[in-house]
């Protein structure tokens, strides 16, 4: 360059605009997906959480047994590794009330494999039911309770903590001092107080307004977990309250709804995704901890803190069934230690400070 | 400094005001009672339950009473109680009331019971996670990249994600059953403790462990821990003396929510390990809808954590004086 010198003439343009092509801009998203990738465990784990969630969502798909028939004639049976027994014939399509796009995917299944099932690859549980299909039904109890607290806590953390950055001031310095307030109570405590109560009117809330203890259970997990979030965007929101593009949005004349959701919240997305994925293997552990205190998920459906009760109730001295506790715990153990490494890895694939570096 | 105390008690006492507030009323319009069982009663007996717990006063009547300080019992406020009654009463006296559910108890009694026995456990799991998480996480901070390193940020991993009762069972079928060494459950001695202790603390543990290594990672590389070296002191004393104050900053804010966790947590523990205290009784009163007991407790927990919050709060400003109270 410096040896030809500037003429700032077509030439210096075509030769600029050619290595602008070279060099391509990134995009945030690509870039973020790019270091993902090259962070190996946690690439494997995002596969691992998408085969899992496949998995979860086919569940009535795969001839497994069913997750509820009974057996009570015998006691709980080792497992048996497949190529010793592969699968026998004696499927009973019993299951809960399932929605309709289940009850599509049970009849394509008896389509397919008629009355064949697998066999009992991870054992049986102290009723007679296959654990393999347990845990599989499970995950998807866990996988939606997880989800739907997440996104309960998602939408009011965000809003709530969007609405206070940007609003600033005394609102801001009064909103945030709720959060502290409901920081320093023990929330389970409030929360196993709040099941009970609502327990108290189950029948009604389910014959009046179809609501059932699932849907208050994802409500009061939700309300819980919003408060981390709402700290977290706040600050990014106060931090990105003055700049230019906000204040050019503003002298528009945009909202205030359209300045918080078309303008600043896009800009917070990548850290509520980290906090998300971090957010869900704590409501995942809080479901288990309060359907093992027994206010949780109920029979017949299971999920998995209900296997884990199941399991610990077998430990006695005399026979130890360890299938009953090592494959729900793996299982558990496993989705969440994936979900970690994900919130970890992605936290430093969208870290702004690394963009470019690797 | 007296003026950030004086901040944080004012707050305290309108969280707990709120607490207590809405859990009464919650309490007390919920339909049905702890008393009302398969077989109808008599309406004299029925009256005489009502009378026993207030029941039949105007709620508002029973707030105040509830709350206190004034006891309401019997002949209106009595300043002077001549006749066993005592002239004050109500949570604000700390009195939470008779249990709807052991009848021959208050909440208070049952709690005198079995609170040392959770705060033995309690004590146990911090010390479990504090030694452990210290040690291991220097460890690593110090043989940072070798495998060592990489096996115990692994185990922390895990140990953040595997619950705490998947711990116990685990712990229980190796300890218990495969090399008899401890007892399954109950509580007697020290020795019923050791496992509950660790299965509580595990988690927070891992956590603690992770901490510790980040910030002693941070200090170890900054200038004043290469004078140190350079002008000769052991690495031991460079270590223990220079690099741990700093190092363990972030575990000291830590250990605020680390206290709520484990009383949170010693909810399952205790159920698993049919340890009879306060947690288990908690549980079991919000199944028998023992309201007083649940409530009590609840409010207990909620004191505890907030005055442990504080003093972590400010044991931190005596290890980083570049930290003032008061700016919030």
């Amino acid at each position: 360059m410096a040896k030809e010198g500037w003429d700032l003439g077509r030439r210096d343009y075509e030769r600029l605009l050619s290595e602008s092509l070279v060099h391509k801009g990134e995009s945030l998203w690509r870039d973020a997906a790019r270091r993902l990738r090259r962070n190996r465990a946690a690439w494997w784990s995002f596969l691992f959480l998408c085969a899992f969630g496949l998995t979860a969502l086919l569940a009535p798909l795969f001839p497994l047994p069913s997750p509820v028939t009974l057996d009570l004639s015998i006691e709980p049976q080792p497992p048996v590794p497949p190529w010793v027994e592969l699968g026998t014939h004696g499927f009973q399509p019993d299951y809960w009330e399932l929605s309709g796009v289940d009850e599509a995917l049970v009849s394509a299944r008896r389509a397919v494999f008629g009355t064949w099932q697998t066999g009992p690859w991870l054992g049986t549980d102290g009723k007679g039911r296959d654990l393999l299909s347990r845990i599989v039904w499970g995950s998807r109890t866990s996988i939606l309770v997880a989800l739907a607290a997440a996104v309960c806590s998602l939408l009011i953390g965000v809003t709530y903590g969007a609405l206070s950055g940007y609003l600033g001031g005394r609102v801001d310095n009064l909103m945030m001092r709720v959060v502290d307030i409901l920081y320093s109570i023990p929330f389970i405590f409030v929360v196993i107080f709040l099941i009970t109560i609502v327990n108290e009117y189950r029948t009604e809330l389910e014959d009046r307004f179809g609501i059932d203890r699932e849907v208050v259970f994802f409500v009061v997990i939700g309300a819980i977990y919003w408060l981390t979030m709402a700290r977290v965007v706040r600050g990014q929101v106060l931090a990105l309250r003055n700049t230019e593009f906000i204040e050019a949005a503003r002298v528009l004349g945009a909202s205030t709804a359209r300045v918080l959701f078309v303008h600043l919240v896009p800009n917070v997305l990548s850290v509520v995704i980290v906090y998300l994925t971090l957010t869900i293997p704590a409501v995942m552990l809080f479901e288990a901890f309060l359907t093992f205190l027994g206010l949780g998920i109920e029979p017949p459906k299971v999920s998995w803190g209900l296997l884990a009760v199941d399991g610990s109730e077998m430990i006695n001295p005399v026979r130890i069934y360890w299938w009953l506790v090592l494959f729900p715990s793996l299982a558990m153990a496993s989705t969440l230690l994936a979900l970690n490494v994900l919130g970890d890895g992605l936290r430093d694939a969208l870290d702004p400070k690394l963009r470019g570096k690797d | 400094m007296t003026r950030f105390l004086l901040r944080r008690l004012l707050w305290f006492a309108i969280t707990l005001w709120v607490v207590v507030t809405v859990s009464f009323f919650l309490m007390r319009a919920v339909r049905g009672g702890p008393f009302d069982g398969e077989r109808a009663l008599h309406e004299s007996i029925e009256r005489n339950i009502q009378a026993r717990y207030h029941l039949d006063w105007h709620p508002f009547k029973q707030y105040l009473h509830y709350v206190g300080p004034l006891n309401l019992d019997q002949h209106g406020p009595r300043f002077l109680g001549g006749d066993g009654t005592r002239p004050f009463g109500g949570v604000l006296a700390g009195d939470f009331g008779p249990s709807f559910k052991y009848r021959d108890f208050t909440v208070n009694d049952i709690i005198a019971q079995s609170l040392p026995i959770s705060v033995g456990l309690g004590v146990i799991a911090m010390m479990w996670a504090l030694t452990l998480g210290l040690s291991v996480g220097m460890a690593s901070a110090l043989r940072r990249g070798t495998r060592a390193d990489v096996a115990f940020r692994l185990l922390a991993t895990t140990g953040i994600a595997v619950p705490n009762f998947v711990i116990a069972g685990c712990l229980v079928i190796l300890f218990v059953f495969l090399v008899p060494l401890l007892p399954v459950a109950g509580y007697g001695s020290w020795r019923h403790l050791v496992l509950p202790g660790f299965a509580l603390g595990g988690p927070f543990a891992a956590y603690i462990a992770r901490l510790t290594r980040t910030g002693m990672l941070e200090v170890l590389s900054q200038d004043y821990i290469r004078t140190a070296r350079a002008k000769g002191l052991p690495a031991r004393l460079v270590l223990l003396r220079h690099a741990l104050k700093g190092g363990v900053l972030p575990v000291v804010s830590y250990l605020g929510p680390a206290t709520a966790g484990i009383l949170t947590g010693s909810l399952v523990i205790e159920r698993i390990f049919a340890i009879p205290g306060t947690g288990s009784h908690f549980v079991n009163s919000a199944l028998n809808r023992d309201y007083t007991l649940a409530m009590g407790v609840t409010i207990l927990y909620t004191v505890l954590v907030y005055a442990l919050n504080a003093l972590v709060d400010f044991a931190y400003t005596l290890l980083d004086p570049r930290i003032e109270l008061g700016e919030s």
